[in-house]
C-alpha cells in the first residue's frame, strides 16, 4: 500500500490526486513506525505530514489554480524517462545489494532496545524525551530558531509588494 | 505468503530503498514543482524509514531522534519551498519547472 501511494504520486497527472496518494503513502509510513514500537513518531508522522504538510501542499495547489491534469504524455526531454527509469533501477540494485550484503552484521549488532518496553508501553515516548531534552537539547533550541526563521522569510517572500501610494498617504 | 511472514529489518530496507528510488524517479520526470516537492517528502520519508528500523537494532534511541529532528526541518523546507514557488509562479497561468529557467541571468 505505501509503494501504490509513492507510485500513485508520480503518475497521477492531476497534482490533487498526487498529494492524496502522498497522504496514503505518509500513513502507511506511520503504520510501519507503529509496528516498529515508534508510537511517538507514528504519532507525528500523522500529525505534522499527513496532517500540516499536506493539507499545505493542497492548499497552495488550490491558490495557484494548477489543479488541472498535467499534460504528462508529452517527454520535453527527450529520452528524459528512460534515463531517470533506468538510474532508478541501478540505484535501487546499489542499495539492494548493500542492505542484503549488510544483513548479517545489522542482525547480529544488537539485541533490540530495552526489553521494558514490553513492560511499560510508555517507555519509548520516555527515551525519546530523554534523548531530545538531555543529550540533544542544544540542537532542540537551534531547531526552533530555524522554525521561526521559516516563517518570517517566508511572510516576507510571499507579501505582496505594497503600493508606493499608499505608504505616501 | 509474505503477509504471513514477519517482517525482518532487511525488508523495512528494501522498502525504505524502493520508496527512496520511487521519489528521486519521479522528482527526475516530473515537471511540476509542486509534484516535485512531494516526491523530496517521499524520500525524505524513506529515509526516516530506515532509521527508525535501524534504532532498535544498535539497541540506540538516537535513530528515532534524528528522525524527529528530520521532520521538523522538512516542515520548515516545505513552508519556505512552497513559499518561494507561491512568488514565483504568481500570475502564471501554469508550473513547470523550465518556466523558471529565465530567472537566469
Amino acid at each position: 500500500m505505501v509503494l501504490l501511494g509513492a507510485l500513485g504520486v508520480i503518475l497521477r497527472s492531476n497534482p490533487v490526486h498526487a498529494a492524496l496518494s502522498l497522504v496514503l503513502t505518509l500513513f502507511g509510513v506511520a503504520v510501519l513506525f507503529v509496528a516498529q514500537d515508534a508510537h511517538f513518531l507514528a504519532a507525528v508522522q500523522v500529525i505534522v505530514y499527513a496532517g500540516a504538510i499536506v493539507v499545505l501542499f493542497l492548499f497552495v495547489i488550490m491558490l495557484l489554480g494548477v489543479d488541472k491534469a498535467e499534460d504528462i504524455k508529452t517527454e520535453p526531454l527527450t529520452a528524459q524517462r528512460p534515463l531517470a527509469l533506468v538510474l532508478g533501477v541501478g540505484v535501487f540494485a546499489v542499495l539492494a545489494t548493500a542492505i542484503i550484503t549488510s544483513t548479517d552484521s545489522v542482525v547480529r549488532r544488537g539485541e533490540g532496545l530495552t526489553p521494558t518496553e514490553v513492560a511499560d508501553p510508555d517507555a519509548n515516548i520516555r527515551q525519546i524525551a530523554r534523548s531530545i531534552f538531555g543529550d540533544y537539547v542544544f540542537a532542540f533550541e537551534v531547531v526552533s530558531i530555524l522554525l521561526l526563521v521559516a516563517v518570517v522569510g517566508t511572510v516576507l517572500l510571499t507579501r505582496r509588494q505594497r503600493r508606493v501610494e499608499v505608504v505616501s498617504k | 505468503m509474505i503477509a504471513a511472514a514477519e517482517p525482518t529489518t532487511t525488508w523495512y530496507l528494501l522498502l525504505s530503498a524502493l520508496l527512496f528510488v520511487i521519489g528521486m524517479v519521479g522528482v527526475m520526470i516530473r515537471r511540476n514543482p509542486l509534484v516535485m516537492f512531494m516526491c523530496i517528502e517521499l524520500m525524505l520519508n524513506a529515509v526516516n524509514l530506515s532509521f527508525v528500523s535501524l534504532a532498535p537494532r544498535v539497541a540506540n534511541i538516537d535513530g528515532q531522534t534524528a528522525v524527529f529532528f528530520v521532520m521538523v526541518v522538512a516542515a520548515a523546507e516545505v513552508v519556505v519551498g512552497l513559499g518561494i514557488i507561491v512568488s514565483i509562479m504568481r500570475g502564471r497561468t501554469h508550473a513547470t519547472v523550465d518556466d523558471v529557467a529565465e530567472l537566469k541571468g
